[in-house]
């Protein structure tokens, strides 16, 4: 058996023919009581269990998952990592991310491939640059690197990108996070379910949360596809179907769901340096360790819960991507998809608390929530453990839909990403 | 591309349009609590199946108008006058 990975291991299981390896995490039967339930086997429903067990010493907690883990938004998105959001509330609360994200290989013994090659946001206009000025400052007042770049630096870091004055999109200029990145979406869900696995959580697949079991208004279970759960807590972090299970539980909540689509193309030699977002076209742009361009494209503008994009938003992403960059113009697409994301109003996510005692939500994070895994796990896991809210988490607490005091990202979340 | 029908221009693309989002919220009189006004601004039923929503033909005639849609199979059940009340047959 070998648990750990190094590289002496693999060539030591290479000698031997690779025929001892245990599976990276345990797929089980779930028992009928836990301390903690969380549904949903997505990033966060996985990092939340894990750091329950390595932040707080509980592990006697199951992670429902009704298909199979990472199969939600987790393993459909595009992957960008990065803080450079507006508000302090945010800045710390993603930066966290952003640490954590830097040492998560390590900490996880699972290499989640994260790769700090910049994020640039592109300016098309006067305005774009007007409004990026103010967002570098404001990050930089966070303690967020930022750097306002012109069209030659934005070309020294994205070569392919048309800067040329007949572009159809002319590139002003933009400014980049060179600390952001992107990480590979899988390794980050099957890294954190390895962790929670080892530490004696149970991961239990195909099983859906059907409803919850209540007493004395209290939720105190769930009614599973594989029978009654019981739990002291149950936490749900389920992403587009929050509202469904919120539904069942008897609140509501501030939130949308909708379509938000990626694509790829076939895979070819290095072409892409940095991850690119033009918020202007609905579109950005990096490339996967594989070799395909990754196109990420806006949100479809209507409800949907069908895990498909709209064939209008597909045609601007690519009308797009042929106008920026000229020489990815022939490529052929592979695969295209859709996932759906929990859109709240002021972009920002929601974590603690919910009306009904016994049990706690981690939504909201709507078109960014992949570079939120580890502050999202973090601080739910903080809650259900403690039952007080973590120091970040404070200011994103479902009442604020009622004092009026949001935290308004939605420049910042602007497109997917 | 999916396509909608406008009540006055017909059967159009898409992008034509602008969704409004749930119609037929009645707003609370301008006194209300702060638990009643976060409500009515922010929370949504938000339903997995069919939704009574508005669009607006933004990109022709200009009009908004109701329409019942699933949200899973994106399939329209209903179009009627923004005026209108929903048909009785798909109330919820
Ligand atoms: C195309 C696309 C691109 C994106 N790009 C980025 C990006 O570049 N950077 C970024 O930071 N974010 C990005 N995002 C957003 C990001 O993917 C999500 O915010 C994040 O993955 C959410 O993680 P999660 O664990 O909350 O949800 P998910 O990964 O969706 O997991 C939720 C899980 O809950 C399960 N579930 C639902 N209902 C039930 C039930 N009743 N019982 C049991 N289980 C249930 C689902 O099966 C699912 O596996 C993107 C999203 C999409 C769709
Ligand atoms: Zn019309």
């Amino acid at each position: 058996m070998r648990n750990r990975y190094s590289a002496g291991n693999l060539i030591g299981a290479a000698i031997g023919g690779h025929k001892d390896w245990a599976p990276a995490w345990l797929d089980v039967d779930p028992k009928p009581r836990y301390d903690v339930i969380v549904i949903g086997g997505g990033g966060h429903g996985l990092a939340t269990a894990y750091y329950l067990a390595k932040n707080h010493g509980m592990t006697n907690v199951a992670v429902v998952e009704a298909g199979w883990i990472g199969g939600g938004n987790t393993g459909r998105n595009t992957t960008v990592v990065r803080s450079n959001y507006l508000y302090p509330e945010s800045a710390r609360l993603y930066d966290f991310s952003v640490q954590r994200y830097e040492s998560l290989s390590k900490d996880l013994n699972f290499n989640v491939m994260f790769s700090q090659r910049g994020v640039i946001t592109l300016a098309h206009s006067r305005h774009d640059l007007d409004a990026q000025e103010r967002w570098t400052n404001a990050m930089l007042c966070n303690g967020i690197d930022a750097e306002m770049l012109n069209a030659r630096q934005v070309q020294e870091c994205e070569p392919r990108l048309d800067i040329s004055s007949r572009a159809r999109y002319p590139i002003l200029g933009g400014f980049i996070q060179r600390r952001a990145g992107s990480a590979r979406h899988d390794a980050v869900a099957w890294g954190y379910a390895r962790g929670a696995s080892a530490l004696g959580v149970d991961i239990v697949q195909q099983c859906s949360v059907l409803d919850f079991i209540k007493k004395h208004g209290r939720v105190v279970g769930v009614k599973t596809s594989r029978g009654e759960i019981r739990a002291d807590r149950v936490a749900m972090a389920v992403a587009g179907h929050s509202s469904v299970l919120a539904n069942l539980a008897g609140f509501s909540l501030p939130v949308t769901s909708y379509a938000l689509q990626a694509m790829v193309s076939e895979p070819v030699k290095p072409v892409l340096k940095a991850v690119t977002l033009s918020p202007a076209l609905g579109a950005y742009w990096s490339q996967s360790d594989k070799g395909e361009v990754v196109i990420g494209g806006a949100l479809d503008h209507f409800p949907s819960y069908a895990q498909r994009g709209s064939f209008a938003i597909n045609q601007q992403a690519i009308a797009a991507t042929v106008e920026a960059f000229p020489s990815l113009g022939r490529l052929r697409l592979l695969r295209q998809w859709a996932g759906i994301v929990d859109v709240v109003k002021d972009s920002s996510p929601i974590i603690g608390a919910t009306p009904i005692p016994g049990l706690y939500i981690n939504c909201g994070w709507g078109t960014g929530g992949f570079k939120a895994i580890p502050v999202g796990g973090w601080i739910l896991a903080h809650v259900l453990a403690t039952g007080q809210n973590h120091e970040l988490a404070e200011a994103f607490q479902l009442a604020r839909f009622h004092t009026g005091r949001l935290i308004d990202e939605a420049a910042a979340s602007g497109i997917a990403h | 591309m999916m396509q909608l029908q406008c009540p006055f221009c017909g059967y159009r693309p898409e992008n034509e349009f602008d969704c409004g989002g749930t119609t037929a919220i009645a707003r609370p009189p301008i006194d209300c609590s702060d638990e009643v006004w976060g409500d009515y601004l922010f929370f949504r039923v938000n339903p997995k199946g069919l939704h009574a929503e508005r669009w607006r033909h933004t990109f022709g005639c200009g009009q908004w108008f109701n329409v019942v849609r699933d949200t899973v199979t994106h399939e329209v059940s209903a179009v009627y006058r923004i005026t209108e009340s929903r048909p009785r047959a798909l109330d919820p």
